[in-house]
């Protein structure tokens, strides 16, 4: 299945991403920020792919614990890869444009922190992957689970925390005449996790079929 | 049956406990040199930022109780006892809550000392809603030991379970961390914000049940062979 995706998967990625670029630079720059503002563009685009990666990784984790699923198992750790990479993608471009526009380079912002926790519990499943040893892809789902579980809490006792502080950022909201470079954005960057997960669920698949001819072979 | 075979469970920890005090012992001094330490990164002038108490109460809390989980089941792990507690003829979960009874008991235990030692050295009047107050700690605790008591009893056959077991509860634990620092600040207020303190201690509360209803449901799985 990952194998058939990939082709169109990846030309989708190519062309969006050729006329998201050229739409970013036509669009107008913003009247305080100026060009700063167009890291936005990809910004946003990255915790939406992470929050996509998220979902994946949480529903295939409860397929794992629940049936077992080696199907499921590949997506799981290819979410979590995705997770990470998109969130660190957006953990780097949003401090860049937050030094220009609040003039600090983090703040303890609901979305901030919630993102950051969420993101971190992912670094910890492929943590847990790559070191727990034998048995280590239940664990991880484990792990995966609880995240997901504790990500409307994370999002609900940071909100309180700050809502309880005097000091709150306000976060500008996006003028309408940007909206349709970031619609295309989002969907390249949306076509780019496609890609992504498929070339990576499909690594897993010739990994798995790969030590089974070599058990094949020795037997 | 399964509440006897969970108590069971808890007597057998508390048995083998009360001869040596090992982890009862190293786990409260642990946790009392967190509290120093923290004091001497934080007091100033003589004097320790508001809120300091309820944060420094809660950090020396959760850092004790990560290492007491970890002691806790590698004394299963080193006597190789896991494998006759999992081919007990009792439902896996009991085997679960009897383990988390322990801990938690133990958490109590470090609390009874750290509280009144907090309270003194900082001069924070943490017991001015006592009944409040009580409830956050017991709700927070049940909370970290919910999660820390699944991860280190998944962990136990692994190989680098020492630097796993916090590298996992820190990330997922952090919003009990910061409902019982928040709820504890606000008790400790004056006057004290009891509204805002029963919000704390409604999403305290939640977040156990979502906790212990996951472990409970995946333990089994997790802890097949």
């Amino acid at each position: 299945m990952a194998k058939s995706l990939l082709a169109p998967l990846a030309a989708a990625t190519v062309v969006l991403f050729a006329i998201a670029l050229v739409l970013i630079a036509q669009a107008p720059p913003e009247s305080t920020m100026g060009l700063v503002q167009k890291i936005f563009y990809f910004h946003l685009p990255s915790w939406l792919g992470m929050y996509s990666a998220i979902f994946t990784c949480g529903v295939a984790s409860i397929l794992v614990l629940a049936k077992g699923s080696a199907v499921a198992d590949r997506f799981a750790v290819a979410g979590a890869e995705l997770a990470v990479l998109f969130g660190a993608n957006g953990l780097v471009t949003g401090p860049l444009w937050a030094r220009k526009a609040w003039g600090v380079w983090w703040t303890w912002e609901v979305r901030l922190v919630s993102a950051l926790l969420l993101w971190l519990v992912f670094v910890a499943y492929l943590i847990v992957r790559r070191y727990a040893g034998p048995g280590s892809d239940k664990l991880a789902a484990a792990v995966a689970l609880f995240g997901t579980a504790v990500s409307p809490f994370v999002y609900i006792s940071v909100n309180f925390w700050r809502t309880m502080h005097p000091k709150t950022t306000v976060l500008p909201t996006l003028p309408t005449s940007m909206g349709v470079p970031m619609l295309f954005s989002c969907l390249a960057f949306m076509a780019l996790f496609g890609t992504l997960l498929a070339i990576r669920v499909r690594l897993a698949e010739r990994e798995t079929a790969l030590d089974a001819l070599y058990l094949a072979y020795e037997d | 049956m399964f509440l006897r075979a969970a108590l069971l469970v808890l007597r057998k920890d508390f048995a083998i406990e009360r001869k040596s005090l090992e982890i009862l012992v190293t786990t409260l001094f642990f946790a009392v040199s967190c509290v120093l330490v923290f004091s001497f990164g934080l007091v100033k002038e003589g004097k320790a930022p508001t809120d300091a108490a309820a944060a420094i109460l809660w950090i020396a809390v959760a850092f004790a109780g990560t290492l007491a989980l970890g002691r806790t089941f590698e004394r299963e792990r080193y006597g190789d006892t896991i494998r006759a507690l999992l081919m007990a003829p009792v439902p896996r979960p009991a085997l679960y809550v009897g383990k988390l009874l322990g801990v938690v008991l133990l958490l109590f235990a470090t609390e009874a000392i750290l509280v009144p030692l907090i309270a003194i050295l900082f001069a924070a009047p943490l017991l001015a809603r006592p009944l409040l107050f009580l409830a956050v700690l017991v709700s927070g605790s049940v909370g970290f030991a919910a999660v820390g008591t699944l991860f280190a009893a998944m962990l136990m056959r692994t190989r680098s379970r020492d630097v796993l077991l916090p590298i996992l509860l820190y990330p997922i634990t952090i919003p009990v961390i910061i409902c019982g620092v928040r709820g504890t600040a606000a008790l400790m207020a004056s006057p004290a914000d009891e509204a805002m303190a029963a919000v704390w201690l409604s999403i305290l509360i939640a977040l156990d049940v979502v906790f212990v209803t996951i472990a409970l449901w995946t333990f089994e799985t997790l802890m097949v062979d």
